[in-house]
């Protein structure tokens, strides 16, 4: 039986390579320290836009992916300059940002938070990344947020609804433009009250995590201070690809609304189920059945086809908005893909708008410099009316759509039209509401 | 009462599913000795040949229309369907209409031709290696399919409505006599139900009357002592694999209406309609349609609020629950035979 | 040395040697040139390497060696994360409690749900564990997150919030995961040249840990407890006959396996405080599989190979966007430029899942024996067939225990 020896001298050099190991990161650690983390050096300066790629949500990051390189395009001067021109604030000249020609590299979030981070971290840490952008999901947006915080860049978060993105998850490296739970209750409420009366009866089911449970949780409370009730809550999981059997008892329920707190291909499904069992169709106590889908997406809407005929939901955003900031992103955006932005095409395309105007304003790429040019910034022109990035929360304030899938679309974009903007100070919540209760913002973190 | 109905309605039509699946997966494993971790591709496969057929009659010709305005203020390219032009607006939209159910004479050639592509090309080679090994090499298969259709269809789901006769959902409550509206389903899922009470009693039939399905019969039990009678066991074994795969394809077809179909949709059934095979016992036929509906009523009755209040997140271990314990309590499954898939 | 043949000691010292130099290693590209983007070299990539090599070896030691598909191992790695977290949630940021509990609450799952499914073999037993994985993939996901009693923050993840306890939280001690003081997220740059070399602690923490993990591995594979795990592959009912009573050793290993799972997911969360359930899903069980497989089931190196190669994939050729290859191909006229992209573009970017797919049928229909097989045949190739029977039984092969 061949056996080398365990010598003195061996086990020294060995332990000798492993304590080096161990090592050498403290003694290095202090040359780390440059002002803040990937501080740009060359006269570039790189985004990084973290889009689910893969999996369900690809369609919504392959459109929120579209409207970036877009963005890019015209913050570096190239095409029409889209919403340059009605944006508010001049300070971008369309030389790049602080004079740095804007380039960008692109991860793949796979709508899961472990992926989503590895993907972001590693366009900090290989790429140079100064920003992360994008996102289709609230759970994804909260962990990329958090990662954020502490690599020490801005996170300017896509589409994300869930009221913990600037509640109790909020971060002082992190911004929303998107609307939330609570924004689409408030805007929900009221058209809901004219459109089917106050005496209601709803039945949610809603998608089983954050999200779901913070919409539903905005919706019936705002449902009910219109007087309706609740009849019941039923959580479905996420996984779920066939609704059949919680939509069955529905009927049996007296309810006489259903409201689908899904997003995504949870959507799509719920919808295209509860309209197989016909419930569009019945009559219970004496009204009309209803579905309200609080949170629209044209994208889903185009997935549900012709199942979104008059089911009402809310957007931050849509297309057939006539403004000039509208007009100007629709045409550019129309212009080079062939085909309208989707609302999280537009949040993208703002967010990476309003980080470059932040940059040139605060003079610096310095996230904390960048963080207090956006707090409180008040601007127009970027198709939602005036707007207000809120100090607080880091959440910002505008109008909220009202949505009505439409009963005859004329063409395939052409699926849902606008009932109501609702304005912004019927939306407005002070930062302490209990719904947002519980978060820290902490510090803004440079990083090293 | 009319609850609990609409519960065991909900779950023989998810357990119809379930059962094609597995039946298809327990063809395979029975006549081969393969596990095919491709099957729930071969599933999606079919679903998009609804998809496919549907986009073909769909095929259209652009008029520019100056009246009307696109998006950006454009004039409107109005989209004429070949199949309008051709056969006459109503014949036309027929066609259109009924694309689903056409499709099902449009998969089965392809989906058998699929089986023996697969049958030949690649699993053939994977026989006297280990199941690990074929588990593996359809995994593999399975994501090389589904990016494939992904590439070219998007990741978005695509409705592809039922025709217009069995949309909407039928009212059984006066024939029970409970009041209207409280068991109503709709149509498409009682006619899927229907189709697959129907492709699951012909596969039975074809096993059980028909002499190619003896011979297939008695090589699953011993084949060695059918080769040696001198029958070509491996030519009548490739023809099954073209009917599994066109039974899992004819399942996928007729789901396109109930969920838009999408690129991963095949995943999301493999790991449960294994679970199914597994719990009928492997090999077994019977097992795997008996344990199919079994499971999908189970699911559908943990999907009640009743059973999420008393155990919250029952509906979602169910299944898994369920597979635990009657493996623990019955070895070999439902009906499975010894000394399958043990060593 | 250290209780190892000179062929497994060499092979220690190779492994040593690469996760020691791998900034470099992994970096062989200048910053600036177009083949930066297959660059590996940085923190997050480098650790994955590492943590998921250990979770591999892990695996290994239950399936290389018994035989035994457990496919919801992924459970394991999830419980170990949140562990982890949580010990930073309650204690405060330093590793070493978290990593250590960890290990212990995988350990403890993995015998209970051991006992049970190791009743079963074959394909039965691949179904009992995957169930109990998709049952707490199931659990974590959303009941066990529900606001009254949220253990594991469903979909977000469990993280660490500012107003958690940490009892044990040091005054100055930093805000961030720390080995004695050591931020693991703490990263040296170090640029030479056109190259740009990065040290994490994060990383040699775990690259030392993943040296334990493989020469333990290594001891295991040689011991005579091996030897059994290994008749137990070969012939369990022979094993049965001669008196022994297979069950105990296999539970043992699955019970080891399911700890460097745990220690795995410990050190994910060591490096990056937060703990998705997705680590728990089925397809999180078949990457593991896949890994395994792919480098070489049963072989001391394979596994961590096959892990390496797989997170090499699913970070580098993801992010190969069309601009990219426009960028590479520019020096071409233009027509065959379009093309080039177009043949190319279905694989990278967004179509990595089909490459992958593509490379697994090549590598099982052509070399079973994984990667470390593909390399054996090089090796043959290269010195001729007689040197080839030495080589063969270099890792798989029953070398006689001591």
């Amino acid at each position: 039986m061949s056996k080398s020896n365990l010598t003195r001298r061996g086990l020294l050099k060995t332990s000798a390579i492993a304590g080096g190991g161990l090592m050498l990161p403290t003694y290095l650690r202090a040359a780390a320290h440059s002002g803040f983390t990937n501080a740009p050096t060359g006269d570039t300066v790189t985004l990084g836009f973290n889009v689910p790629q893969t999996g369900p949500y690809a369609e919504e990051g392959l459109d929120e992916l579209r409207a970036q390189e877009l963005a890019v395009e015209h913050l570096n001067g190239e095409g029409d300059g889209g919403m340059m021109s009605t944006f508010s604030s001049k300070a971008l000249q369309g030389n790049g940002i602080l004079g740095k020609k804007v380039t960008f590299v692109t991860g793949d979030t796979q709508t899961k938070s472990d992926a989503a981070r590895a993907s972001a971290k590693s366009m900090i840490e290989k790429d140079g990344a100064i920003m992360i952008n994008g996102g289709s999901s609230s759970g994804v947006a909260i962990a990329v947020q958090g990662l954020c915080q502490e690599a020490g860049v801005i996170f300017m978060a896509g589409l994300t609804h869930s009221n913990d993105t600037t509640g109790k998850d909020k971060k002082a490296n992190g911004f929303r433009h998107f609307f939330n739970g609570y924004m689409s209750g408030a805007a929900l409420a009221p058209v809901l009250e004219k459109e089917y009366g106050k005496d209601r009866r709803a039945y949610h089911l809603t998608a089983d995590y954050t999200w779901g449970w913070t919409q539903q949780e905005s919706i019936a409370a705002a449902t009910e201070a219109v007087g309706w009730q609740t009849v019941e809550n039923v959580l479905t999981p996420l996984a779920s690809t066939d609704f059949s059997s919680y939509i069955a008892p529905v009927l049996n329920s007296g309810a006489d609304v259903l409201v689908l707190n899904h997003y995504g291909g949870n959507m799509v499904n719920s919808l295209s189920n509860a309209i197989e069992f016909d419930l569009l169709s019945k009559e219970v106590n004496g009204k009309n059945f209803e579905i309200v889908v609080p949170l629209y997406s044209e994208l889903m809407a185009a997935g549900a086809g012709e199942n979104v005929k008059g089911v009402i939901g809310s957007m931050n955003w849509n297309w057939q908005l006539t403004d000039e900031g509208s007009k100007a992103f629709t045409k550019s955006f129309g212009e080079k893909y062939g085909r309208p932005p989707s609302n999280s095409a537009h949040t993208c395309y703002v967010q990476t708008l309003l980080y470059a105007d932040a940059c040139e304003r605060a003079g610096t790429f310095n996230p904390c410099g960048v963080a207090e040019a956006l707090e409180g910034f008040e601007f127009d022109g970027l198709g939602n009316g005036p707007t207000l990035y809120r100090a607080e929360d880091h959440q910002c304030f505008k109008d909220v759509l009202v949505m009505k899938g439409k009963e005859n679309p004329s063409n395939q974009y052409d699926t849902l039209e606008i009932v109501e903007v609702t304005p912004r100070a019927q939306v407005e919540y002070a930062p302490d509401h209990p719904m947002f209760a519980g978060g820290d913002l902490g510090e803004c973190n440079p990083g090293a | 009462m009319d609850a609990i109905i609409l519960q065991i309605l909900n779950g023989l039509d998810k357990g119809s599913a379930y059962a094609l699946i597995a039946l298809g997966l327990t063809l395979i494993f029975g006549t081969l000795g393969v596990v095919n971790f491709a099957h729930g591709a071969l599933f999606m496969i079919g679903a998009f040949c609804a998809v496919t057929l549907s986009k073909i009659f769909s095929l259209s010709y652009e008029v520019i229309d100056e009246s009307q305005t696109d998006f950006l203020g454009n004039p409107l390219k109005v989209q004429t369907p070949y199949v309008e032009a051709w056969f006459g607006p109503e014949t036309g939209a027929a066609l259109i209409d009924w694309s689903v159910p056409l499709a099902i004479l449009f998969s089965i050639p392809i989906m058998i031709t699929i089986g023996f592509i697969m049958e030949r090309g690649l699993i053939k080679h994977f026989y006297k290696r280990p199941h690990a090994d074929q588990i593996l090499v359809t995994f593999g298969l399975a994501i090389v399919l589904q990016e494939i259709i992904k590439y070219y269809y998007g990741a978005n789901p695509i409705p592809t409505p039922a025709p217009d006769v069995f949309r909407g959902s039928y009212d059984f409550s006066a024939m029970l006599g409970f009041e209207p509206n409280s068991v109503i389903y709709p149509v498409w899922r009682l006619i899927y139900f229907a189709f697959s009470a129907l492709i699951i009693g012909a596969v039975f039939a074809f096993l059980q009357f028909t002499t190619f399905g003896m011979v297939v019969r008695a090589g699953m039990a011993d084949r060695e002592t059918v080769g040696l009678l001198g029958i070509n066991i491996d030519k009548r074994f490739t023809i099954m694999f073209g009917i599994a795969a066109a039974v899992a394809g004819l399942a996928g077809v007729m789901y396109a209406p109930i969920n838009a179909p999408n690129y991963h949709m095949g995943m999301d059934f493999l790991v449960l309609s294994f679970v199914v095979v597994v719990v009928g016992g492997m090999g077994s036929l019977p097992g795997a349609v008996a344990a199919g509906f079994l499971l999908g009523i189970l699911e559908s009755f943990a999907s009640t609020t009743w059973a999420t209040t008393t155990i919250p997140g029952i509906n979602q271990i169910i299944i898994y629950l369920v597979a635990i314990i009657i493996l623990l309590t019955r070895p070999r499954g439902l009906m499975g035979k010894k000394g399958v898939m043990e060593e | 040395m250290l209780g190892l043949h000179k062929k497994d000691f060499n092979l220690l010292l190779i492994v040593v040697v690469l996760a020691m130099l791998a900034p470099f290693i992994l970096n062989p590209f200048p910053e600036n040139s177009g083949l930066a983007q297959f660059n590996a070299g940085y923190p997050d990539l480098m650790q994955k390497f590492v943590i998921f090599g250990i979770f591999a070896i892990g695996f290994n030691i239950l399936f290389g060696l018994t035989g035994y598909l457990s496919f919801g191992h992924a459970a394991f790695l999830g419980i170990g994360s949140y562990s982890c977290v949580w010990m930073f949630k309650l204690l405060g940021y330093s590793v070493v409690p978290g990593i250590l509990l960890s290990i212990v609450t995988s350990g403890i799952f993995a015998w209970l749900i051991g006992i049970i499914s190791l009743r079963r073999s074959g394909i039965y037993f691949s179904i009992l564990t995957l169930a109990f994985a998709q049952m707490s993939f199931a659990l974590c996901y959303s009941v066990l997150s529900n606001p009254k009693f949220n253990l594991t923050n469903g979909e977000t993840g469990l993280q660490v919030y500012n107003n958690d306890p940490q009892y044990f939280r040091g005054e100055g001690s930093p805000n961030v995961p720390h080995f004695f003081g050591m931020e693991m997220n703490a990263t040296h740059k170090m640029e030479l040249g056109g190259w740009l070399f990065q040290f994490n602690t994060g990383y040699y923490l775990c690259a030392v840990i993943m040296v334990l993990a493989f020469y333990l591995s290594i001891r295991i594979f040689r011991s005579p407890f091996g030897m059994m795990l290994r008749a137990i592959k070969s012939n369990n009912t022979r094993m049965n006959y001669t008196g022994l009573n297979a069950r105990p050793y296999t539970l043992a290993a699955f019970v080891i396996s399911g700890m460097y799972a745990g220690l795995a997911g410990g050190l994910l969360s060591a490096v990056d405080p937060l703990a998705g359930a997705e680590r728990m899903q089925w397809t999180a069980s078949g990457e593991v599989v896949l890994m395994t497989i792919l480098g070489g089931a049963g072989t001391l190196i394979g596994p961590v190979l096959g892990s390496g190669l797989i997170k090499y994939f699913e970070n580098i050729f993801s992010k190969i966007n069309d601009n990219v290859l426009h960028s590479w191909f520019s020096f071409m006229p233009d027509g065959i430029e379009d093309l080039m992209v177009t043949l190319i573009h279905p694989f990278v970017g967004k179509g990595w899942h089909l490459t992958l797919g593509v490379l697994f049928m090549l590598i099982v229909i052509f070399l079973p024996g994984g990667l470390v097989e593909g390399g054996q045949r090089i090796k043959r190739l290269i010195s001729g067939k007689k040197a080839a029977d030495e080589t063969e039984d270099e890792a798989t092969q029953s070398t006689p225990a001591e």
